[in-house]
């Protein structure tokens, strides 16, 4: 899914690394990951939970929730769903938050991602207050935490469908 | 039988050797010592680039019949990436199809996807690691090692591939090494006896043609077909001449054209037996390892030079390593706080001919110079650009920037501000605090432009359906600090 020109490049970017099997270092040679806030917490999507390294071919299957969505399809019900259809590439999102994948990002997950946007930008009472307003205004269910089903509605994600549908690599 | 077998093998091989040295020196080394040149290496490139053209299009037509799609490497990168936007830009475009636009910036959870597709992008490819490693090629110029489309397509390609093999290794690669090792030779022994002088003008005057004559020998030996552009612009007395840096022939290219001092490392073995010789006749700047930590020596030494009219130009190269000629990294600034008129000089080498790009991390020198000289040609341009001082009120970082623009448009080479120094180090933390900054501005607003927009915010209040005053002054608490 992620194209004949993409695999190329990918396999270069990975021989370069190592061979079979990348750890999360190996993606610390990449500079612009490094400047980006929420760079750790995208490296660590790669790899499964309690697994410390990521093959070549999870690697891409990630990689492929980035392909942009096609939105016309004339598949039957029964065909599984794509790696980039809309569902997964928001997924993708959600955990980013929900770093202990138990559905829900907590208030402290969602305390944590501020933290690592503003760091030292911003007082711990103004992370407080914007996480806060955050959770009131996504979490429907009262519960003090936000699923992914209410992250789906969250003011703002529900609208970037058109912006993500056109991710293109 | 078996004597005038030998008898007559030592006469051939005496005889070979006699003609390929008297070839040598007519073609060779009279012309470098004279600085002429019978154009032998234009049409030798122009031959081989006919050549590289057949080969490419047989490979295309190849493809075309097993209906295979060709790879051709892009160098405008994989992903379509708009026009490069700032970060709040990006953010209000991810923003802006909310339905009730807030009347001020808010975080919201939908603000992840920006940091997300960035760090996916890099992942994919980014603008810094690849200037470290050599450039793609469109085309194949006849070496497997820049073709990743190399497999059986035609006999008559695999022969002509293999000929190319002959060639370069059987004749190319010990004609050239011979050739180095006599202007290497040369180079050390006549420096050191123009040092025993003791007429300094006469000193002077030889040690230039010495050096001059030797680099000329050591261009021929790596078949460096080199066109010079602008030279009434070339480097005089008392200035310092800098230069995009991809290799070590650097030197050789531009030392082949002009005098210049010299400034580095004192290096062990071979290398440093070519510096000490060197120094005798000329004044270079040969720094020990530990005087090389101390900016202050190493500042005033240059200035010391410089001051001194009647020594050449110092060469330096501001980016502090080897770049792979697509773009130009940021500059150091220490050469530019010198006060005395910089001489830039920017060196595009054309890549069909061979890659001359020094990856450090992956050949070592030797490895590298045997794979210079077995490559068909290096071909390239210099420019040399019109002397820039420093402006006033203009700092040695900002003279820096505007001098390696200068550089890169003129080489076509991309301006990017990243330090050379990220082949080897990690991104510093300042970088992602400017990330944050950049994000944080957007969300919380720079203090100024807090107290200005409290009093639109009561207007806007009124437009609005769904925020609530209790909200408001909770805004106006969390701006207050």
């Amino acid at each position: 899914a992620v194209g004949p020109k993409g695999i190329f490049r990918v396999i270069e970017r990975s021989e370069q690394w190592s061979v079979g099997e990348l750890e999360p270092e190996d993606f610390g040679a990449i500079r612009e990951l490094s400047m980006n806030p929420i760079g750790d917490r995208i490296i660590s999507a790669f790899f499964s939970p309690g697994k410390e390294t990521v093959d070549f071919a999870s690697f891409v299957r990630i990689l492929a929730h980035f392909h942009p969505t096609e939105t016309s399809r004339s598949r039957d019900g029964v065909q599984p769903e794509p790696a980039n259809s809309r569902t997964r590439k928001l997924k993708f999102a959600f955990q980013l938050y929900d770093q202990d994948r138990d559905g829900k990002i907590s208030r402290e997950e969602l305390l944590q991602v501020l933290r690592t946007m503003l760091e030292m930008q911003v007082t711990e009472e103004q992370l407080q207050s914007i996480a806060e307003r955050a959770i009131q205004e996504a979490d429907l269910d009262q519960d003090d935490a936000i699923s992914f089903d209410e992250f789906r509605k969250v003011r703002g994600v529900d609208l970037i469908r058109d912006q993500i549908d056109n991710w293109e690599y | 039988a078996a004597s005038l077998l030998s008898v007559s093998l030592r006469l051939c091989l005496g005889i070979s050797i006699t003609a390929w040295l008297t070839l040598l020196f007519v073609f060779i080394i009279v012309p470098a010592v004279l600085g002429v040149s019978f154009g032998i290496r234009r049409l030798y490139m122009r031959t081989l680039l006919k050549i590289f053209a057949w080969a490419t299009s047989r490979m295309e037509m190849g493809a075309k019949e097993k209906n295979q799609q060709l790879h051709k490497p892009y160098s405008n990168g994989i992903i379509a990436k708009e026009s490069p936007s700032s970060l709040q830009q990006e953010l209000q475009e991810l923003r802006g199809s909310a339905s009730c636009p807030r009347s001020e910036p808010e975080f919201e959870m939908a603000d992840i996807f920006y940091f997300c597709r960035r760090g996916v992008e890099s992942i994919l490819d980014d603008e810094v690691t690849k200037r470290f490693s050599a450039q793609e090629l469109e085309s194949w110029n006849l070496l497997t090692r820049s073709n990743y489309n190399f497999r059986h397509i035609s006999l008559r390609l695999t022969v002509l591939w293999g000929l190319g093999v002959l060639i370069r290794y059987g004749i190319l690669l010990p004609l050239r090494v011979t050739l180095a090792i006599t202007g290497i030779s040369l180079l050390v022994v006549l420096t050191t006896l123009v040092g025993f002088l003791p007429n300094r003008e006469l000193r002077f005057y030889l040690s230039e043609k010495v050096h001059l004559m030797c680099f000329r020998i050591c261009v021929r030996a790596l078949t460096a077909i080199i066109t010079y552009h602008n030279r009434e612009n070339k480097p005089k007395n008392g200035g310092i001449c800098v230069s995009n840096h991809t290799t070590p022939i650097d030197v050789i290219i531009l030392a082949n054209d002009g005098c210049y001092s010299m400034v580095g490392q004192v290096h062990g073995g071979l290398m440093g037996m070519m510096q000490r010789a060197m120094v005798k006749s000329s004044p270079h700047i040969w720094f020990e390892r530990s005087e090389v930590k101390d900016r202050h020596l190493v500042a005033k030494r240059l200035s010391d030079h410089v001051a001194d009219k009647t020594k050449q130009p110092i060469l330096i190269f501001p980016e502090g390593t080897c770049i792979n000629n697509t773009s130009v990294m940021m500059f150091k600034k220490g050469s530019f706080e010198i006060a005395c008129t910089v001489y830039p000089v920017a060196i595009k080498y054309d890549p069909r001919f061979g890659d001359a790009f020094w990856n450090s991390s992956k050949f070592g020198l030797v490895n590298y110079l045997l794979r210079m000289m077995s490559s068909w040609a290096i071909v390239c341009s210099v420019w040399y650009l019109p002397p820039m001082n420093r402006e006033e009120g203009e700092d040695a970082m900002q003279f820096a920037n505007r001098v390696k623009a200068a550089i890169a448009a003129q080489g076509g080479l991309v301006d990017l501000i990243w330090d050379g120094g990220l082949k080897r180090a990690k991104v510093k933390d300042a970088f992602k605090e400017e990330q944050q900054k950049l994000y944080s501005k957007v969300l919380v607003g720079e203090q100024d432009e807090g107290e200005q927009s409290d009093d639109m915010h009561l207007e806007d209040e009124n437009q609005e359906e769904d925020e609530n005053p209790e909200d408001e002054s909770n805004q106006d608490s969390t701006k207050g600090q």
